[in-house]
């Protein structure tokens, strides 16, 4: 199979062009040399089926950023049949150089000069065909986002597919060594064929920039803005969550049970209660992920992104963290999951693995289900709103520690000199492509994981068989008590220590786990529990709950977004300590003055 | 005198040639990439609050860097428009 390799600076439409032209098809997959995933696809050109890998976008072949060495590395590792650069033909003045690099690789290869609408626009005039005279390879304008010109990309990548050259290995250095000529070639090639006006008008986005951009406008329009995207998010994916699991409580009811209804309990439960809940739990987050990058998208595409890294840097650079990172916190308010895919946007991996270790402290709207039930039980209607909010604030305050106690640990080489785009609005097409994605990447990475874990809960709880489930003589009451060492100083009992194993599937499930520990529900649980715990527990409580490990979900997403292991562990052990130093500094605390 | 101005003694709206760009490693391959070249006009749009980062444009380029990067960038100061 022949296979074309996509090359082009960040921002130039590249990935819209890929979409465009592999359609729904695109497959994340490893690659020999490299150790991060690439998007590709199989398409069908001419009569040959090709193989379009997608590279990351990089500003020089020489840089030491992450994505210059993926691209470097992929390069020397895997043979490649074909080039496509993307180039924005605004830009091309500082664009050609980069090209004009790939094509002394020697590979047949297309030049897609890209965003030719908006070049257009600008008043900036390219002739193609002298163009392509000049390079002697293929130059086509053509506009990704329209799907303009496709016909000839088609035609020409099938042509250099066909010419039978193939890159091999070490050829890469040599072709990328010196850089001299390569400047005036470019400049030459810049005076020949494009004309550019003088002077620019001044533009919409710099219109646009002078209100989201004010000194004094920008911040509190940025926090209003997210404060909209993240209430469309979670209103609109509340009623679809229910959706779902109403419609897999339908299918258990209808369908389900009466099949199982033969099979002995234990079997029945463990199909049921373990492995088909497990279903559901990967399912809950569907309708959130694709709401989720449908916004992301939205965001991201538009151009906001990069503003906000100018708006949020002064204070996030003090946390060795960007702009960027704090959108993902604040979305991680909804829910981690997504949140913690969306960190994707950053390109520099220690940039992205210190916002990933934050995210989880993120009080997303699981865990504000707990804490409501045990404010209602244990709290007067006067002061459960502080309560709740000190929790809020709690959660951000071990987000920044975390960020402060790692930031020397996980330090960026990317250097912060960001393009901000200008203001584009994505295409339908282009939105729902991302949701399709992003969903089939976590149904396909995390839905095992997650499976694994909730049934492993179940059978926790419900071995042996002849004991009440979820009962002080499972095998999860044992290790109840086998830490109560461990969460008697922090004021957590035996049943709660219950409550928190079923806590590690999902905060969803902790209350109505404690109705299953306790045999009681609603009111009457609130009542015996407010009977049984005093105020300082129950605080104690939701102060371990808040902190000590997100939901297994998002100790999956944790492990395949890192796809580090000891990553993985070193979270969950880092909230681990810091939830037990802020329940016990609290318990023991507040226990000393008295309460 | 005119030899120590670097893009931070720009304000807003103001504009320079680049004279020289000291910077080494991953930057400089960051600034070559993004248009930034000995002789080329540059403008400062604007800067962030709280000594945030600076807002530049070189051509149909709009960028953003952190004042201690700009700070490299040496500039010959032209004549206002």
């Amino acid at each position: 199979m022949k296979r074309i390799a996509l090359l082009g600076m960040p921002n130039t439409g590249k990935s819209t062009f890929f979409n465009r032209l592999t359609g729904a098809s695109a497959r994340v997959g490893n690659w020999p040399g490299i150790t991060v995933d690439l998007l590709s696809a199989k398409i069908i050109l001419g009569n040959m089926v090709a193989q379009v890998v997608d590279l990351p976008g990089i500003y020089s072949f020489h840089g030491f950023s992450e994505d210059e060495k993926v691209v470097r590395d992929f390069l020397e590792s895997n043979p490649v049949d074909a080039v496509a650069i993307v180039l924005n033909a605004a830009q091309l003045d500082r664009q050609l150089p980069f090209a004009l690099q790939v094509v002394r690789l020697g590979l047949p290869t297309v030049l897609l000069l890209n965003m030719a609408d908006e070049a257009r626009h600008l008043g900036i005039n390219i002739d193609a065909r002298k163009m392509s005279e000049i390079l002697r390879i293929p130059v086509i304008l053509l506009s990704a986002k329209y799907g303009s010109g496709f016909q000839h990309v088609t035609q020409n990548l099938a042509r250099a597919i066909s010419a039978n050259v193939t890159a091999g290995a070490g050829d890469v250095e040599q072709a990328f060594a010196e850089d001299h000529q390569i400047e005036a070639k470019a400049a030459d090639l810049l005076s020949a064929a494009v004309r550019s006006p003088k002077q620019l008008p001044e533009n919409t986005s710099a219109r646009i920039d002078r209100v989201l951009l004010h000194p004094w406008l920008g911040l509190p329009l940025f926090f209003l803005l997210m404060f909209l995207l993240f209430q469309f998010i979670f209103t609109l994916g509340k009623p679809m969550q229910d959706g779902v699991a109403w419609a897999l409580t339908e299918l258990r009811t209808l369908w389900l049970e009466p099949l199982m209804a033969g099979l002995p309990a234990f079997a029945n439960g463990l199909l049921l209660d373990g492995i088909y809940s497990g279903v559901g739990t990967v399912a809950a987050f569907v309708p959130i992920i694709i709401l989720f990058f449908l916004v992301m998208t939205l965001v991201e595409d538009s151009g906001y992104l990069s503003r906000v890294a100018f708006l949020m840097d002064a204070l996030m650079a003090r946390l060795g963290l960007d702009g960027r990172s704090f959108v993902m916190l604040l979305m991680g308010f909804g829910c981690n999951v997504p949140a913690l895919m969306g960190t994707r946007v950053m390109r520099s991996r220690d940039l992205r693995l210190l916002t990933m270790l934050v995210i989880p402290f993120s009080l997303c709207s699981a865990r504000l289900q707990v804490f409501l039930f045990i404010t209602a039980a244990l709290f007067t209607v006067e002061t459960a709103p502080a309560v709740l909010f000190s929790l809020y604030l709690l959660s951000f305050t071990t987000a920044l520690l975390t960020a402060l106690a790692f930031k020397n640990r996980f330090v960026s080489n990317e250097p912060f000199v960001i393009e901000l785009p200008p203001y584009r609005l994505p295409t339908w097409r282009q939105i729902g492509l991302r949701g399709w994605h992003e969903v089939r990447h976590f149904l396909k990475r995390a839905s095992k994981f997650i499976t694994a874990g909730v049934v492993a809960v179940w059978l926790l709880t419900h071995i042996p068989t002849d004991v009440p489930a979820s009962s002080s003589e499972t095998l999860a009451g044992y290790i109840a008590a086998w830490m109560a060492p461990l969460l008697s100083p922090i004021g957590i009992d035996a049943q709660l220590s219950l409550a928190l194993i079923f806590g590690f599937v999902a905060k969803e499930i902790v209350v109505g786990s404690l109705a299953a520990i306790y045999g009681l529900e609603g009111d009457a649980l609130m009542g015996l529990m407010a009977q049984k715990l005093d105020w300082v527990q129950a605080y104690s409580f939701m102060l371990f709950t808040l902190i000590y490990l997100p939901c297994l979900s998002t100790v999956a997403t944790l492990r395949t977004e890192s796809k580090s292991r000891a990553f993985m562990l070193g979270s969950i052990l880092w909230s681990l300590l810091l939830a037990w130093l802020a329940s016990f500094a609290f318990y023991q605390g507040a226990r000393l003055f008295g309460f | 005198m005119e030899s120590s101005l670097n893009l931070n003694h720009l304000k807003d709206g103001e504009s320079a040639v680049i004279r020289s760009i000291s910077a080494d490693g991953a930057l400089y391959h960051r600034l070559t990439g993004l248009g930034f070249r000995v002789g080329k006009a540059i403008a400062v749009v604007r800067h962030g609050r709280f000594k945030g980062p600076v807002q530049v444009r070189i051509g149909t380029t709009d960028i953003i860097m952190r004042r201690s990067d700009a700070e490299k960038i040496r500039i010959i100061a032209t004549a206002a428009p």
